[in-house]
C-alpha cells in the first residue's frame, strides 16, 4: 500500500505500518471460492519516489486474479485522506469498473449503482498523471466526527493522527473490501 | 469592476484543428476547421462544430474525441483558455491542434463521455470549492436540477449575465461586512486555487525560444486552497505565489526586473465585499490562470498569466481575486 501524505505524517504512518509488504489479490467470487486479502504489511511512503508496489502472483489456476493498488492522498481542499485504488489482471491489462464492482462488497456495488458520477469516479492521480479510481471525500469529515463522537478523550483532546488513519481506514477499506485487523487500532490506542 | 471578468468571460483563443493523418479515409485530405473557442470552456464541448468538418472522412467506427497538440494529449476538463496559457509560452494564433475521433488513450487520459462528462467535472470543482469557503458541499448539493441545468448552461454558452444570476443562488460569497475595505482588501477566509506550474531546466531569454512541453509529467499541479488573513497591508498576488510555492521565493525579494510571471492558475474563488461592488452576492467561480514557467535552477519564476492576462505580481491579490473572480 503507498501511502502519499505531507510531511507532518509520515513519521506516524511509519510507526503505524511494520514493515512488510501490503498486497492485496482478490479472486472473482464463486459459489466454492472466497476472498483472500492481504499477505503482508509495508512501510508507508512519504515521498512519491519511493512509491513502488511490486505485484506478486500467489496462484492462477483457471481463475484470474485481479490486483489493486492502493494509494492513499491527502486532499487540502477537503482536509482529509482520500482513497485512489486502480485495478489490474495479471497481464497488466486494467480492469473496468464493471469488472471491478464484482470484487466490491455487496453493498458498495448497490450505492455504486445509485451514484455513478459521485461515490467511486476516475479521476487523475494528483501526483502520477493517470487515471485511477477515487472514492469521493465529500462525507468524509462528518462520518468521521460521527465515528469519534462515542470517545470522550477524542472529543476532549483530538485524535492523533495515526489513530485518525486508522479509524478513518476501518470504515473506508470496507467500502473497497479491506479489512482492518483489530490488533492494529488496538495498538494505536496504546 | 467588472471590466476584467467580462474581458476574460468574451476571451476566446482562435484555433485551426487538423485531423489526425491516421483518421483520413479520403482524397484530398480535409481542410483544418478554424473555430473560435471560448477561453472559459472546454475542448470537448466543441463536438458539434469541428464533427461536420471531417464527418465525410472518418473511418468507420465509434467516436471518442480527443485533442493534442504537438503530440501532447490535452486534459480535457481543463479549460480551454488555461491549457492555451499553459502549453504556448509564445502564444499561437490561431493554435494549432490534432483532433481525433478514434483511439482515445484511456491509459493517460481520463474517459471523457462527453457533454455530460464535462458538466460531472465542472459541478466537483464547484463542490470543491463550496467545501473550501463553507466548509460543506451543501450549497452546490442543494442545488435544484433546474438550478443546474441553468448554471451549466450559462458555462457552455459563455454568458456571464445568467452565470451570474445563476451562481448566485449558490451562495458561495462569504458573508459582506459592514466596513468597507480598501479595494486591496478581502475578507479573511480561504480562497480555492489551482495552479499550474510548468518547470523548465534550461533558462531562455524569450518565450520564442522556450522548449516544449513534451509530457504532463513536466506540469505540477497545484490545488490548495490559500488562506487570507485579515492583516493590515495588503496581500498581494506576489504573497500568494509564496505561499503556493514557496520553493520558489526562499530569500528572494521582489521579482521586479522580469516583465511578467507565468502561472497558471485556475481559481475558484468567491471574494467577499468590494468597494466598487454593489452587489453583495459574491459567487464561487472557476479562475483560470496561466500557467507559471520557472526555471528550477535558479528558481526564477519567468512568468504569470491569469487567462491570458499578464499581471503584476505587486498588485494586491484581493484585487486579482475580485477582479476576476467570475472566469
Amino acid at each position: 500500500m503507498c501511502v502519499l501524505v505531507p510531511a507532518e505524517v509520515c513519521s506516524a504512518l511509519h510507526l503505524m505500518f511494520k514493515p512488510h509488504k501490503l498486497l492485496l489479490i482478490f479472486f472473482p467470487q464463486d459459489s466454492n471460492e472466497e476472498e483472500m486479502c492481504a499477505v503482508e504489511e509495508e512501510a508507508g511512503f512519504c515521498e512519491i519516489e519511493g512509491a513502488a508496489d511490486n505485484a506478486t502472483l500467489v496462484q492462477s489456476k483457471h481463475h484470474e486474479a485481479h490486483f489493486y493498488d492502493f494509494h492513499i492522498v491527502y486532499s487540502s481542499s477537503f482536509r482529509v485522506p482520500v482513497l485512489y485504488f486502480r485495478a489490474y489482471c495479471s497481464d497488466g491489462r486494467p480492469l473496468l469498473l464493471n469488472d471491478i464492482e464484482k470484487d466490491l462488497p455487496a453493498c458498495s456495488s448497490k450505492v455504486l449503482l445509485e451514484t455513478k458520477w459521485s461515490f467511486i469516479t476516475l479521476e487523475e492521480h494528483p501526483f502520477l498523471n493517470r487515471p485511477w479510481y477515487k472514492l469521493h471525500p465529500c462525507g468524509t469529515s462528518e462520518w468521521m466526527k460521527l465515528l469519534c463522537l462515542g470517545d470522550e478523550v477524542a472529543a476532549k483532546n483530538g485524535l492523533a493522527i495515526e489513530l485518525y488513519l486508522v479509524s478513518w481506514f476501518s470504515v473506508v477499506g470496507q467500502v473497497v473490501g479491506l479489512k482492518t485487523p483489530l490488533e492494529m487500532v488496538k495498538s494505536q490506542r496504546n | 469592476m467588472m471590466e476584467a471578468q467580462k474581458y476574460v468571460w468574451e476571451g476566446a483563443i482562435p484555433l485551426q484543428i487538423h485531423l489526425h493523418e491516421s483518421e483520413i479515409t479520403s482524397l484530398p485530405p480535409p481542410s483544418p476547421a478554424l473555430i473560435l473557442a471560448p477561453r472559459i470552456g472546454y475542448l470537448p464541448l466543441l463536438l458539434p462544430l469541428i464533427k461536420p468538418y471531417f464527418s465525410s472522412t472518418l473511418p468507420p467506427g465509434q467516436d471518442t474525441l480527443w485533442f493534442d497538440y504537438k503530440g501532447l494529449p490535452l486534459k480535457w476538463y481543463i479549460p480551454t483558455g488555461v491549457l492555451f496559457d499553459l502549453l504556448c509560452a509564445e502564444p499561437e494564433r490561431p493554435w494549432n491542434l490534432t483532433v481525433h475521433f478514434r483511439g482515445y488513450p484511456s491509459n493517460l487520459l481520463i474517459p471523457c463521455e462527453g457533454e455530460e462528462s464535462v458538466k460531472w467535472s465542472f459541478i466537483n470543482s464547484l463542490k470543491e470549492a463550496d467545501y473550501i469557503i463553507n466548509g460543506n458541499c451543501k450549497n452546490v448539493m442543494n442545488m435544484s436540477q433546474s438550478d443546474q441545468v441553468e448554471l451549466w448552461r450559462s458555462v457552455m454558452d459563455g454568458n456571464l449575465d445568467k452565470y451570474i444570476r445563476s451562481s448566485s443562488k449558490l451562495k458561495l460569497g462569504t458573508v459582506t461586512t459592514a466596513e468597507a475595505d480598501m479595494v486591496g482588501q478581502v475578507k479573511a477566509g480561504k480562497i480555492p486555487v489551482r495552479l499550474y506550474v510548468w518547470s523548465v531546466n534550461e533558462d531562455f531569454e524569450d518565450m520564442e525560444d522556450a522548449p516544449e512541453v513534451d509530457n504532463w509529467d513536466q506540469i505540477s499541479y497545484i490545488n490548495r486552497p490559500l488562506e487570507i488573513h485579515k492583516e493590515g497591508k495588503y496581500f498581494t498576488l506576489h504573497d500568494a505565489l509564496k505561499n503556493l510555492l514557496p520553493e520558489f521565493f526562499a530569500g528572494k525579494p521582489l521579482i521586479n526586473d522580469k516583465p511578467c510571471i507565468e502561472e497558471s492558475e485556475d481559481f475558484q474563488k468567491v471574494s467577499s465585499e468590494d468597494v466598487g461592488s454593489s452587489t453583495g452576492a459574491e459567487e464561487g467561480k472557476e479562475i483560470f490562470s496561466q500557467p507559471m514557467e520557472s526555471c528550477c535552477n535558479d528558481a526564477e519564476i519567468k512568468l504569470i498569466r491569469i487567462q491570458g492576462i499578464e499581471p503584476k505580481l505587486e498588485i494586491p491579490f484581493s484585487w486579482v481575486v475580485n477582479q476576476l473572480k467570475e472566469s
